[in-house]
Formats: C-alpha cells, sequence, structure tokens
C-alpha cells in the first residue's frame, strides 16, 4: 500500500514540477513597429512586453500596453493613442498561441531552431488568427532569445485611417519581436 | 488508505488546470510607473487664452494667429476678412513641465513672452493627482512710436517700463472623460501705465474655459474671461470666445468667434471692443465679433530618449 501511496503523490507532483522547471518568461521585451510610405516613415517602439512560454506544451503568451510605445514625435504618440488605438478604451494588445518547433530538452544545449507559432491576436479590442515563424537562439549559458517577424493591418482590427492621412499611413505595419527570456523559478 | 483515490483525483486535476493555464497570470499585476493623463485639449491655448497643455518636450510650435474685422463690418468689409491684425509666435517645450514662447503681434505692435510651468499633473494610473495644476507668467512690450501709443501725451516722459505689461495665471483643469475638460484660469493684469488716472494698474479676472470633442479630430471650444468689477476701462468688454479645433496629421487649426482683436494677456483681457450683442447690427452701432484662426504646427526638434531597436 506504501508503494501505491508514494506512486499517487509523485503523480499529482509530477505536472507541478515538470511546468515549473520549463517556463520561461520576460517583462522587458521589445516590440517595434514600422510603417513605411514615400510620405512618410513612422517608428515606433515598445520595450516593456510582457510574455510566457512554456516550453513543455508550447503554449505561448505575450502582453503589451499601447500607451508604452515611444515615438520619434510627441504628437505621433498622441494621435496613435487618441486617434487611432484608443488606448484608453482598449489599453493592451495581447497575444496568445503555441510555440512549434523546439523541445524543451533541446534548451539545455546551445543553438538556433526554426519555429512556428500560430494563435490569436488581439489589438483595439480585434481578436485574429495569426500564424507566423520565428527563431529560438540558445547561447548555451541559458539565454534563449525568441525572435520573429510579421506584418498586420490596422484595418483587420477596425482602425479606421482617414482619407487625408491615408498616405501617411501604411496599409499594413512591419512587426518586430525580440523576446529574451528567463527561466522561471 | 481512504485519501489514495483523492491523491490519484488530484493528480488529473493537476494535470488537466496546467494544460488550460492562464500563462501571464503567473507573472501577476504588472507595478506600473505614473501614467498622465494626455489631450485634455488639442493645444496649448484654448483660443486666446492658455489651456492645460504644454507643448512637448523638445518641440517647436510655430503658431500663426489671425483675428479679422468685426463680422458686422457687411459685404464692402467682406465681413471684416479685409483687415485682419496677426500674432507669429514660436514656443517649445523645455521639458514635460515646463514651455516657453515669444510671439510678435500687430496689435500696438506688441513683443510678448511667456513661461508656463505644470506643477501638478493629472494622473490616470500610478500617482494620484485629479488635476493638473499650472502656472504662467507673461509680459508683453509695445514697440510703437512714442507719438502713437493710446496713451500719447506731449507733456509726459515716454518711459520704457511704460510700455511693459505682465500677466500672472494660474490654471486648474481636468479632463474628466474623453468628451470634457474643464479649466478654471484666474490671474492678474499689471500694467506699468494706464490711460486714466482711476484705471487701475492690477486687473484681476476669474475666468474659465472648457472643451468637449464632438469626434476624433475635432473638439468645441469656449472660454470667457471674467474681469472683476470696476477692472474695465470705459468702452472695453469681457472676452468670449468660441470656435473649434480642428486636427490634421502635424497641425491643428482652431477656428473661432472672438469679441478680442488682440492676441496676448492684456490685450484680450482688458482691452477687447467687440459687443456679442452688436454680432448683427449695423456697423455704425460699433465692433461685434471677430472670426479669427489660429494655426498651429509642431517641429520635434529633439527626439525624446527611447529605445533603439
Amino acid at each position: 500500500m506504501n508503494l501505491l501511496k508514494t506512486f499517487a503523490l509523485s503523480l499529482a507532483l509530477a505536472p507541478l514540477t515538470l511546468a515549473a522547471q520549463e517556463r520561461y518568461m520576460t517583462r522587458t521585451g521589445h516590440v517595434d513597429f514600422h510603417s513605411s510610405t514615400p510620405i512618410e516613415d513612422i517608428h515606433a517602439d515598445n520595450d516593456k512586453v510582457t510574455s510566457v512560454w512554456d516550453a513543455t506544451s508550447g503554449a505561448i503568451e505575450f502582453s503589451l500596453l499601447i500607451k508604452a510605445f515611444t515615438f520619434e514625435k510627441a504628437l505621433m504618440q498622441e494621435h496613435f493613442n487618441e486617434n487611432y488605438m484608443e488606448s484608453n478604451k482598449f489599453p493592451k494588445a495581447t497575444f496568445k498561441g503555441t510555440l512549434k518547433g523546439v523541445a524543451a530538452d533541446q534548451l539545455a544545449k546551445g543553438g538556433s531552431y526554426q519555429v512556428t507559432v500560430e494563435g490569436t491576436i488581439n489589438i483595439h479590442g480585434v481578436d485574429q488568427p495569426i500564424k507566423t515563424t520565428g527563431t529560438i537562439t540558445v547561447d548555451g549559458k541559458g539565454g534563449i532569445r525568441a525572435e520573429s517577424k510579421f506584418q498586420v493591418k490596422p484595418e483587420d482590427h477596425g482602425i479606421k485611417i482617414p482619407g487625408a492621412v491615408r498616405k501617411n499611413i501604411a496599409e499594413t505595419m512591419d512587426l518586430n519581436v525580440r523576446m529574451d527570456y528567463t527561466k522561471m523559478p | 488508505m481512504r485519501f489514495i483515490p483523492l491523491l490519484l483525483v488530484a493528480a488529473l486535476c493537476a494535470t488537466h488546470s496546467h494544460a488550460q493555464e492562464d500563462l501571464l497570470g503567473l507573472l501577476g499585476e504588472e507595478e506600473s510607473g505614473p501614467e498622465y493623463t494626455n489631450a485634455a485639449f488639442k493645444t496649448t491655448r484654448v483660443i486666446n487664452g492658455h489651456s492645460l497643455e504644454n507643448t512637448a518636450a523638445g518641440v517647436l510650435d510655430f503658431r500663426i494667429g489671425h483675428r479679422f474685422g468685426p463680422v458686422n463690418g457687411g459685404g464692402r468689409e467682406a465681413y471684416g476678412l479685409d483687415g485682419a491684425t496677426v500674432r507669429l509666435g514660436f514656443d517649445y517645450g523645455v521639458n514635460d513641465r515646463l514651455m516657453v514662447g515669444i510671439g510678435r503681434s500687430g496689435y500696438q505692435k506688441t513683443i510678448d513672452g511667456f513661461v508656463k510651468y505644470k506643477l501638478v499633473r493629472q494622473c490616470d494610473a500610478g500617482c494620484k493627482a485629479p488635476i493638473t495644476l499650472a502656472v504662467v507668467a507673461a509680459s508683453s512690450m509695445t514697440t510703437l512710436a512714442s507719438d502713437q501709443v493710446p496713451w500719447y501725451n506731449p507733456s509726459r516722459t515716454d518711459y520704457f517700463s511704460h510700455r511693459l505689461s505682465y500677466a500672472w495665471t494660474v490654471i486648474v483643469g481636468r479632463k474628466f472623460n474623453e468628451t470634457l475638460s474643464l479649466q478654471l484660469n484666474p490671474g492678474v493684469v499689471h500694467r506699468n501705465l494706464v490711460a486714466a488716472a482711476d484705471s487701475p494698474n492690477d486687473v484681476f479676472h476669474v475666468s474659465g474655459a472648457g472643451r468637449v470633442k464632438l469626434t476624433k479630430r475635432l473638439t468645441f471650444n469656449a472660454e470667457y474671461f471674467n474681469v472683476l468689477p470696476d477692472g474695465l476701462d470705459e468702452g472695453f468688454k469681457q472676452s468670449l470666445s468660441v470656435g473649434f479645433d480642428i486636427e490634421t496629421g502635424g497641425h491643428v487649426f482652431q477656428l473661432h468667434f472672438s469679441n478680442s482683436a488682440g492676441m496676448f494677456d492684456r490685450a484680450f483681457i482688458t482691452e477687447s471692443t467687440g459687443d456679442w450683442g452688436k454680432t448683427f447690427s449695423n456697423p455704425s452701432d460699433g465692433a461685434g465679433v471677430h472670426f479669427g484662426f489660429n494655426i498651429s504646427r509642431v517641429f520635434t526638434l529633439h527626439e525624446p530618449k527611447r529605445p533603439k531597436g
């Protein structure tokens, strides 16, 4: 009976310990976007992106504050928040999905892995499915960097761009994501 | 041994919850720094007077103001468009709290300058201030020829100091929601020399202004300067202005009607000649309101410090 007890106990604890060992997080991830037109280039950076990645299950989540994007021009930043993103109404953008292409046990050794990420991105309160590719780079000293590039159309997220500035703002934004993960205790 | 099945159930539950977990929830709530309310007004002026907004740090704001003649001048005067007084000005945001500006008005050939400082900034998160509190110190200098100043008197020496006036304003305001922002902006105008012996050198006023946001790019603004009794000289009126702010990319166009033609404190607070009651009167009965506009165009001279990505 003692054996059964130990078995049941270890079964109960196993998922907890496993999961605790293979989760990675950051609060200082980087996301930038770029809009390029012949008239104007617009660029904004956000260095306060939060993300958690569970390497065991592949589940990955991102969250960022719209107001934390910084622009080269103060007025652009004000208009971005006020007129386009309505950041008082929709303060955050989020992503929830799964990352495939690297196994938890591969992260112990250095190397670069091509991965795919698939899930739902929520911007301006509107969900859109998204699928993209990325790279996970492990430097062997425990440093794990995840990088990805993809595109988002403001129109798909209910963000209206008036005719007067149509030529200044691109139809698709180029996004760059760069996360330096640390292992969660 | 009754608890063995219980443990097995616990094991299953643990696996189950693991799969459905809210990963970000594991990190708990994030500490965010103070987040200040922005865009209570589209620009740093409501119409003539200062709003509670500052020019952003490192930004130069080139402002062009026009006030046309009285609208009741009639068709021959193109409803005032034939005669205009102009102010050209440059404002600069030194940092997030401090801005400075200079301007030159056609009205009495006046140069004016000001310093505006935000003591308290209204906060959305991370701090508690429910209002914005700012102070503005301004002065003006008339550069008319000695025999053309309104107080011209051949028997009096024309000291330089006669040409100066000062204005101090306190702005207490709040952006109540996306639509409504209101402010009180009491203050005092000091005139070094006044036209008559019984005119006060110090003119106190308790004034207010507000805006209603109609669409993302259009607001309705109004401001009223209420000079306390006995402050106004004979023939001058309290200043009332109403208008719209129209925002395009880098410009804000402010179109308005005002009974003031001057665009610096002494001029619009103590020397407004138009009368709202005469808006539709015959021109010989006196001036009504003026149509006018301000154009604000910003240039980023110094980029804010930001992450490089």
